[in-house]
């Protein structure tokens, strides 16, 4: 009886590796978690979009929840975004933007044309804060909370579902 | 007619070089900076592609990694160093070769203990079986035996 369940070893050997093979089906390895949560949003010295004689910093991001969004005229996506910050302006969440490896120029043109729900846009040519905030490409959105700590990270594309959905709710968490 | 196509093939030829010229190009003055310049931007995977290394990739993220890998390589930071650097922003995922902690221990620990596994068993195995042929037969044994291969006569 010993040797004949001996016999099964395999099979359920099979199945094992057949269960984790399966799992893999379904994740979405464009999905993974942020090094940056629950990190400090990184230093940065970066000048107004608008005003290149205003420098900026990390200072810019206390006292209250932010969401930072990193865009760029050059990034397709960015454009299709842009109604959903408009939405989440009007619902009174504090946009920051990060025009990223872009030309002072370009990024005054989109926001003329796509609307500008952002309280203060940092240029970032060369795309050095979006470096050290581990961005891969635009859009990619960063929650961060009052004491300017990252608190969620939105890699790529926020839908419309998502503003109801996902960042009103992580906003809403983090305001108290 | 010959020359000409003599001409077009070397222009061919040359295509290749040319297309060549236009990645960036790197000068280490030590050999060494560029075996660790080599072998870091290899064992770094790209964050944008599913499975390239920054080594490899045409991405515009590998190209400020590999930039970055070389600035701190000049600023003399260790392998270590560097590895921590892109890990602390870009996490874990960029690793081609998995760090042993408590997340990965599995990982890293599975195929030991299989190999393990398959050692006691092939040892337990071999006994087994050894011990089975070794056992004396018993005199009925030995008869039924006899009777089998027809070696009574002989007795």
């Amino acid at each position: 009886m010993k040797r004949r369940l001996l016999l099964l070893l395999p099979l359920v050997g099979f199945l094992v590796l057949g269960g984790f093979l399966y799992q893999g089906l379904s994740i979405n390895p464009a999905e993974r978690d942020s090094a940056l949560v629950a990190k400090p949003f990184p230093a940065f010295a970066l000048s107004a979009l608008d005003d290149p004689g205003r420098t900026l910093d990390a200072s810019l991001l206390q006292g209250e929840v932010t969401l930072v969004n990193v865009w760029g005229e050059w990034c397709p996506t960015c454009k299709q975004e842009m109604p959903q910050l408009l939405e989440l302006a009007d619902r009174g969440v504090r946009l920051v933007g990060v025009d990223y490896k872009d030309s002072r120029e370009k990024g005054r043109q989109f926001l003329a044309e796509f609307g500008n729900p952002f309280e203060v846009n940092l240029f970032d040519p060369e795309g050095s804060l979006g470096f050290d905030l581990g961005v891969y490409g635009a859009p990619e959105s960063f929650l961060v909370d009052a004491d300017g700590v990252i608190r969620y990270h939105h890699t790529g594309y926020i839908s419309p579902e998502d503003v109801t959905e996902v960042i009103l709710p992580e906003v809403e968490k983090w305001r108290d | 007619m010959a020359r000409l196509i003599r001409v077009l093939l070397m222009l061919a030829l040359l295509g290749p070089a040319l297309a060549q010229a236009a990645i960036e190009v790197r000068d280490f003055d030590d050999p060494v900076m560029r075996e660790r310049f080599a072998s870091l931007t290899a064992t770094l995977r790209c964050p944008k592609c599913q499975n390239q290394s920054i080594g490899d990739s045409d991405s515009p993220i590998a190209g400020d990694m590999r930039q970055r890998v070389y600035q701190l390589l000049e600023d003399g930071r260790s392998d270590k160093e560097i590895l921590d650097f892109m890990v602390r922003r870009f996490g874990d995922y960029v690793l081609y070769n998995p760090r042993l902690e408590g997340r990965t221990l599995l990982l890293w620990g599975l195929p030991a203990a299989l190999l393990l596994g398959g050692a006691l068993l092939v040892v337990l195995v071999v006994r087994a079986r050894r011990r089975a042929s070794s056992r004396r037969l018993s005199a009925d044994e030995r008869a039924r035996l006899d009777a089998l291969i027809g070696r009574e006569e002989q007795r």
